[in-house]
Formats: C-alpha cells, structure tokens, sequence
C-alpha cells in the first residue's frame, strides 16, 4: 500500500462515514437546480434561450464541485484543530506525497458528489447531448476538482483555525460560483462582469462542461483545458509550497 | 555523563525560540546518549514541548543547532523523520477511523511491510487491550482508550529515537507500568533511545537514565537522578525538582501559539 492510496483511501473512508455531510452538501445545489431551473426556466425560455435546466445542469454540477473540493482542501484546518495533522506532518514522508494524496481523495469525494449531482439533474429533465463525449466530462470535472482541492489546501495552510471561514464561503466561493457562467450565459454581459468572468478560472470548467454535456462553448474546449490544467499546476506548486511550510 | 563510545543520538546547542516578544525556550544545550533513557522535566509552560516540536521538525528554532541521530531536524527534516517516533501530548488520532486504521495508517506512512504490521498492530493493541475495541471509530473511545492507542501507534514503527511527550498523563497506574515496562524492554532489545517529558517525578526516578529540568525557558540542572539530589541535597527527586523551580504555581492560561494567535488573528503570515 502507497502512501498516495492511504491518504486518498482516507479521505474516502471519512467521507462515506459522514453521510449528514454527504447529503448536506448536495442541499444547496439541488436548490439552485430546482428553484432557478424551473423559476427562470419560462423567462429564459422567452428570451429565445432555450430550456434553462439543460443550461443549469452543468453549471450546478460544476457548483457542487467547487463546493465539495474547496471543503475537502480546508478540512487541513480541522486535521491541524484535532491534531491529526502533525500525526502526517512528522512521518518520513514528504509532505508533497502528503498533499498530493490528500488533494487526489479530496478531488475524488468531490467528482462523486457532482456525478449525483449531475444524475439527480437529469432525473429532473437534463439530457446529456453526446453520451461519447461523457468520459471527456469526466475528465474535466476532475480537473475542476483537483484545482480546487488544492486551492482549498493553500488557503487552509495558511490558516490556524476556522474562523476565517466565512470569509473564504463569501468572498471567495460564492464569487466565484455566481461570476462563472453556471447561472447565466456569458454572452452580451456588461463590461466589467465579462472581464471578472473571464479572471475566473471556474468560467473554464464551466464552460468546459457545457462543451461536453451540452454540446455548447464559449471558449473553446482546448482554452478551458490549458487555461484549467496551467491553473492547476500553478495553485498545487503554491499549495504545496504552503503545506510544506506550515509549523504546528 | 556521556557513556564512552556511544555517539550522541540528540545533541541541542545554545537553542532559542522566540514567540513575539516571548522566550519560550532560552538558549538550551544538552546531549542524549544513543541508547539512553532521558527525562526531560519541567512546570508547565518551561519549553518541554517547544523543544520537542523543533527536534521533530515541526517547529523551526529562532537560532540554535541541533541534530538528532546525526541528521539536522531544519535542513534534513526527511531523514530526521525516518529516526525518530513521537506520541504527542495532546491527540492526534483521526477520530472519523478506527483504531485499526489508524495503526494501518501509521505504519503505511512509516514503511513498514504487511506482514510485520500486522503482527505488530495485534501485538501491541493487545498490549494497550484495545484488540476488542479495534474496529470502533475512535470517536466513540474515551480518553484513556485514545492515549493508550496513541502510544500504541507511537511504538508501531520501532524507531531509534522515541519521544514521548507525557505519555502517561491521564491514565491508571496499571497501564502506566505497562506502557513503562514495555518501553524499557524497548530500549534494553532494540537500543531504542527514550526522550521524555512526565509531571510524575516517580516516573522520571525510576525509569530514566538521566534528567534534565528546564525552567523558564533554561536548563538548571542535569544528571543521573541521584546526583541531582546529592546536588539539592534532597531525599527525592521531587523535593530536588520543587528547591530548582521553586514552588510557585505556574501560570499557563495560554500557550505561546494562543498569545501569537491574539496578534495575528486569522492569517499566519
């Protein structure tokens, strides 16, 4: 057994032993999915856009996963509370190894969220244009995981206890969920809401994720690709940097 | 009172931690001897724990050297880690797993092959006579049971130093002489060296080699336990302990990290 796999193995264990957690989490997503997608569905519908669940769907997939990789990178902050954390920190092993098998269990737990997100959506009329195209899917909801998994770590490492948490919910989860394109189209925006959407790298897994599910892109699919895996290396060198540095 | 031929397994010069403005170890130096069984002692809030945090990496010192099995914990800190095993003073077990897994856990992190971690996982949940809680998620386990597993998983790994931060605080005098006995055969059949911190004197006069009290941040007295009495002239090693750090109760409302805490609210750096 690897190092990698007990950490990864780990955050599996604790996230199928927490099921208030688990469903918890799914609340908020399945909120935005029902009220706005039948709330707004008729008005968008009007406005010649279409049906607006078969726009909602990925972007409240790509929420949930936001959502669920950005805790699971926190959770270090808990670890660090319970005292769990120094039980990793002073093993033989590099804290590389450590982080990247934390940020990989973490981004796991986080694309099974989003694939039960995804399946309640299409329970509720969201189909999926090019079922081919699914593993591709796949692949960038991980992606999307991953990175914020390891921005999660970043922040969490610089961090002693919970109560910046708050601040991390509003002023950067929610910000970045709301400015991404999962609510709304990004076409034809004010100036200043386009550019901020366009500095938002949730934008590329949004938008990567209409391309594969909805068979629709702003960007391009090989943009969000290189935008999001650029990102993702960069966020785990800084993270890992960070983790590295943290004294108990 | 280095025993000849032995080389040093922890060595500390002149090392200083500074939290702010507070001193919390104040330019200490002392040398364990490969194979010994060294106690470390002092009040609350002397730098016992400060101390063990830098030579177990997880704390940087403001200046000073140490080495710790001929590898410095600051440069070297992968090679530090490979030598050493610590049972901390306060928990840190996962409680979302059981207390099987966390000794899994423990003994992928620390290399050690399937079969040899088995064995000794049974052998020593046994010891600690947690074998019939082993598959409860250690959230459910009180605190006793959880200090017991901890020691139990600070001695999975056989290391060459071990450290062990008030392994005994909290538990019956059963477990204690068991836990003691255990470490001691540790140290006679494997050449385990023991750094250790108690609060109970009886502990350290029976079980140490030599003793080491620190006060305020600096060293006061070391020895053999018998010539820290000669030199007090005490009839124990608490009298002895009591005339070197006087008898004034200790303030402790909050550790070093807290009072950082209070300058710099949310964010480390």
């Amino acid at each position: 057994m690897g190092i990698l796999y007990v950490m990864w193995l780990r955050q599996l264990k604790r996230y199928w032993r927490s099921k208030p957690r688990m469903v918890g989490m799914l609340g908020l997503p399945l909120l935005f999915l029902v009220a706005l997608g039948f709330g707004f569905g008729p008005i968008y519908q009007k406005a010649g856009g279409g049906d607006y669940i078969q726009f909602l769907a990925p972007g409240v997939t790509a929420m949930t996963i936001l959502f669920a990789a950005m805790f699971s990178g926190i959770e270090v902050i808990w670890d660090r509370q319970f005292g769990f954390l120094k039980e990793t920190l002073v093993a033989p092993v590099s804290r590389l190894q450590i982080m990247l098998g934390r940020t990989l269990g973490g981004a796991t737990v986080a694309v099974i969220q989003g694939i039960i997100v995804l399946a309640i959506s299409m329970l509720v009329g969201f189909r999926i244009s090019d079922l081919i195209l699914l593993p591709l899917a796949l692949f960038f909801m991980f992606l999307i995981a991953l990175l914020f998994t390891a921005l999660g770590t970043a922040i969490a490492s610089m961090l002693e206890d919970m109560q910046a948490f708050p601040l991390i919910m509003n002023f950067i989860i929610m910000p970045l969920f709301f400015l991404s394109g999962a609510l709304f189209p990004l076409v034809g925006l004010p100036d200043a809401i386009m550019v901020i959407a366009l500095f938002n790298p949730l934008s590329y897994g949004v938008d990567a994720l209409h391309a594969m599910l909805g068979g629709i892109s702003t960007f391009g699919i090989w943009i969000d690709f290189i935008v999001l895996g650029a990102l993702t290396l960069a966020v785990f060198a800084a993270g890992s940097y960070l983790f590295e540095k943290i004294e108990i | 009172m280095k025993r000849a031929g032995q080389k040093a397994a922890i060595s500390v010069e002149s090392l200083f931690r500074k939290f702010g403005n507070f001193t919390a170890v104040d330019g200490i130096s002392f040398e364990v001897s490969s194979g010994e069984i060294f106690a470390f002692l002092g009040p609350n809030g002397a730098g016992k724990t400060t101390t063990i945090k830098m030579l177990t990496t997880l704390l940087h010192p403001t200046r000073g050297k140490m080495m710790v099995n001929g590898f410095d914990p600051v440069h070297e800190k992968d090679a530090a880690r490979h030598s050493f095993g610590i049972v901390f003073q306060d928990p840190s077990l996962d409680d979302e797993l059981t207390a099987q897994e966390n000794m899994e856990f423990h003994g992928v992190l620390y290399g050690i092959p399937n079969v040899l971690r088995r064995e000794r996982i049974s052998y020593l949940l046994d010891l600690v006579e947690l074998s019939e809680r082993k598959n409860s998620l250690v959230r459910t386990f009180s605190g006793g049971m959880k200090r017991r597993l901890e020691i139990a998983r600070g001695l999975l790994h056989h290391p060459k130093i071990l450290f062990l931060d008030e392994p005994t605080l909290g538990l019956d005098p059963q477990t204690r002489n068991k836990i003691w006995e255990y470490v001691k055969s540790l140290n006679k059949k494997e050449g385990m060296t023991i750094f250790f911190t108690t609060h109970y004197m009886d502990e350290a006069e029976k079980v140490a080699d030599r003793i080491a009290i620190i006060d305020n941040g600096k060293i006061v007295a070391q020895g053999t336990a018998g010539e820290l009495k000669k030199t007090t002239k005490s009839k124990s090693l608490e009298e002895s302990f009591l005339k070197l750090t006087g008898h004034h109760i200790r303030e402790e409302n909050s550790s070093p990290k807290d009072r950082m805490r209070l300058d710099r609210r949310l964010w480390r750096r």
